[in-house]
């Protein structure tokens, strides 16, 4: 059978099983969107390029399945940067097509030419520059094999036009040809009795659950460890909902702004289990004073990840979900429940951190009261059904929002974590929904993010993805302010927003959308409740929250984790 | 060259771009090269990459563990000073006036180089040898004047012992 290069694309993506794609298409890439007309994919129109990739992440952080954006050459392929460094960061398999000017043309400067293969190498876990068309379903097929397994991550597969034109003759690969590439899965029988080993002489064992046991799917594993051993758990930003949080072995969130029990927790530990964790600067603060006391065992599918930061004493190469099987296993063997030892004043030491120092904030109801953001996002998570997907841009927004959710359910949190990428709401909420249909998808966003990829509510508009946002409208970019406050006396430099320039209700309806507004505590519920009944159209509500509340607790950045500074109506905490 | 050196032997698929990947790699990771040299292999399919990397800025296994990560690097060998053979070749164009030509070309006899190419007061050397012996002579020359020096960068293959090979093997391949 003779197809174009663009046909075996497209067919080449069918075969995949992609069932949606989130593109733009432009000049270079105008030969592939003619097969998409005659396509069973569906194709989300969006209003920027950036969009396009975030959804594609959106959709793969709640699916599971890589997610698959297509964009022309020159500017539109730089505006995916982002959400390729993002997903590179984060580990999300998306796989972006991008067109690309002539083969015969590269090199030559010519209109929207750039380099896009030299441009996203150090963004992308690989990618591709097509240079024959026979090439195509070769090249696809690895492209998704790649981006899907070891480690995920995103890849990029550039295509120029001419090649776009050229015929081939069809064919779908059998298998992939990657020599070099060959990721490991089961861990090392050795390393894993040494690991149940250590954690049956650990007498504070923490286990650090990190995004890497929802990539393997390791969710039940995990609880299965957790609860045969009865070791706390700690989920880093990446791993919210990877175990419950009303679970009484689930200790919520370290790090910078985790709560005190984690944070304190992990530094008082004799042994941390970091399962699909990375240590993370934003997790260890300063290094060198993060859990001094603590063996470590580290699991990850990657080596590199093994020693870099910290050097484990147990170190696992493999995926999560098999390696802590495997551990399980080997703990059973060795007696199981009943041979771990006595662990109940290290428990209830945490219980008393738990006790002592919860999460912290004061909604006052009096006339003139601000509202806090923390008060809306527990109405929020009140008011919602448990599986919930909850979605969120970077900054204080998001921390409120690790913090006061109550994440139960695998795959319900999504957010842009190593890179940090403002703007990532809007557009990965609209991925989400439309990977999710069934779920009811709440995008918490910042006024700072949200001004930067808004418009493609739009595209939520026109394509009939309902989702919901609330931004939380501090006037202000909230966590420079807040450091601006803290670490710099209290100058605030170019961090001022206004919190009705652009008039967000007004905003939001212009792009089709409901627009809400809420000022005062009293307002929260009725307008949630509101925002909840439709489900014809996106919904946005500006809440108009106190500009002064910061986050806390908070580590300053680069400080010994012992460091940690609770709300100040806490006090100096335990130490 | 100090311990603080390593040689690594890389052996990528021979396809456009993975000397990028690999050069970009080590520049975005902050790991120092000290030399590079690229060859294809006797399977034309793969190429041989060995590089001198500086171990003081980053640990090696770092280095290895992230080489390992892209997807067109097939094998690395780490080769231990001691435990390969290295060479390397120089052109080197130093003054070679009446006065002091015999003693240039006395030197170059002792290294065992070769006189490629002779101007009115100067000379081309060639010279093959381990690195340190380049340097020595580098060093020996540079009194007489050298104009132009350069150096291809080592290659290296392992030591070939009566015993099972010392080559020390990287394994575990990454996702």
């Amino acid at each position: 059978m003779k197809l174009t290069g663009a046909q075996a694309l497209i067919k080449s993506l069918e075969m995949e099983g992609t069932e949606v794609m989130f593109g733009l298409p432009g000049g270079a890439i105008l030969p592939v969107y003619d097969p998409i007309i005659d396509s069973s994919i569906r194709h989300v129109l969006v209003r920027h390029e950036q969009g396009a990739g975030h959804m594609a992440e959106g959709y793969a952080h709640v699916t599971g399945r890589p997610g698959v954006a297509m964009v022309t050459s020159g500017p539109a392929a730089t505006n995916i940067v982002t959400p390729l460094c993002d997903a590179y960061m984060d580990s999300i398999p998306i796989v972006v097509i991008t067109g690309q000017v002539a083969y015969s043309a590269i090199g030559s400067d010519a209109f929207q030419e750039c380099d896009t293969t030299g441009i996203t190498m150090p963004v992308t876990k690989h990618n591709w520059l097509v240079s024959d068309p026979q090439d195509i379903p070769q090249i696809v097929r690895e492209a998704f094999h790649v981006a899907t397994t070891g480690r995920p991550g995103p890849v990029l597969v550039d295509v120029p036009k001419d090649i776009s034109n050229q015929t081939m003759d069809w064919y779908w690969p059998e298998s992939v040809d990657l020599p070099g590439y060959k990721p490991t899965s089961l861990g090392e029988p050795e390393m894993i009795r040494q690991a149940a080993r250590l954690i049956g002489e650990s007498r504070r064992p923490v286990i650090y659950a990190g995004g890497g046991i929802l990539k393997a799917h390791a969710a039940e594993t995990l609880r299965s460890l957790a609860e045969m051993t009865g070791i706390p758990v700690v989920t880093t930003l990446m791993a919210r909902g990877a175990f419950p949080d009303s679970h009484e072995l689930c200790l919520g969130m370290p790090g910078m702004h985790g709560n005190y029990t984690a944070v304190t927790a992990m530094q008082k530990a004799d042994l941390l289990i970091a399962l699909g964790s990375r240590f993370d600067d934003r997790v260890t603060g300063k290094v060198s004073a993060f859990a001094p006391d603590a063996k470590i065992i580290h699991v990850d599918v990657d080596p590199a990840e093994l020693g870099k930061v910290r050097r484990p004493d147990v170190p696992i190469v493999g995926d999560c979900r098999a390696v802590i099987e495997e551990l399980v296993a080997a703990i059973e063997a060795m007696g199981g429940a009943d041979a771990q030892p006595d662990r109940s004043q290290w428990l209830a030491q945490v219980r008393a951190w738990q006790q002592d120092f919860p999460l912290h904030y004061e909604q006052s109801f009096d006339e003139g009261s601000a509202l806090k953001p923390q008060y809306v996002l527990e109405q929020l998570r009140d008011s919602t059904p448990d599986d919930t997907i909850v979605v969120s841009g970077v900054g204080q927004h998001q921390m409120w929002t690790s913090q006061h959710w109550r994440f139960d359910h695998p795959y319900t949190w999504v957010n842009s974590g190593g890179l940090g990428t403002m703007g990532f709401a809007v557009p990965a909420a609209i991925g989400a929904k439309v990977g999710r249909p069934d779920r009811m998808v709440w995008a918490v966003d910042g006024d700072g993010c949200f001004q930067m990829t808004a418009q493609e509510l739009v595209t939520a508009t026109a394509e009939r993805i309902p989702v919901k946002v609330a931004i939380l409208n501090n006037a202000y970019l909230g966590m420079v302010r807040q450091w601006q406050e803290l670490f710099y006396e209290e100058r605030y430099s170019e961090v001022y927003l206004s919190p009705d320039l652009p008039d967000y209700k007004m905003w939001a309806e212009a792009m089709g959308c409901v627009g809400l507004r809420v000022e005062h505590p009293e307002e929260v519920q009725p307008a949630i409740d509101k925002a909840n009944e439709i489900d014809d159209r996106p919904v946005v509500i500006d809440f108009r929250t106190d500009s002064t509340e910061k986050v806390y607790p908070m580590v300053p950045a680069g400080g010994p984790n012992d460091a940690i500074i609770l709300d100040p109506s806490q006090g100096e905490g335990g130490r | 060259m100090a311990a603080k050196h390593h040689t690594l032997s890389v052996l990528v698929e021979n396809k456009a771009g993975v000397l990028t990947r690999v050069a970009g790699l080590f520049a975005r990771r902050g790991f120092n090269i000290y030399s590079l040299a690229v060859a294809p292999t006797d399977d034309e399919r793969l190429s041989r990459i060995t590089v001198v990397v500086d171990v003081e800025s980053k640990p090696l296994e770092q280095v290895t563990k992230q080489l390992f990560k892209l997807i067109n690097v097939v094998k690395i060998d780490e080769l231990a000073p001691d435990e390969s053979v290295e060479r390397e070749l120089a052109l080197v164009t130093v003054r070679a006036e009446t006065g002091t030509r015999s003693q240039v070309i006395e030197l170059v006899q002792v290294f065992e180089g070769k006189i490629v190419d002779v101007g009115h007061d100067e000379v081309t050397v060639m010279l093959a040898g381990h690195p340190d012996t380049i340097d020595d002579f580098e060093d020996l020359m540079r009194p007489f004047g050298i104009d132009d020096v350069q150096r291809t960068g080592r290659v290296a293959l392992p030591k070939l012992e009566r015993q099972a090979p010392r080559l020390r093997s990287v394994s575990g391949k990454v996702g």
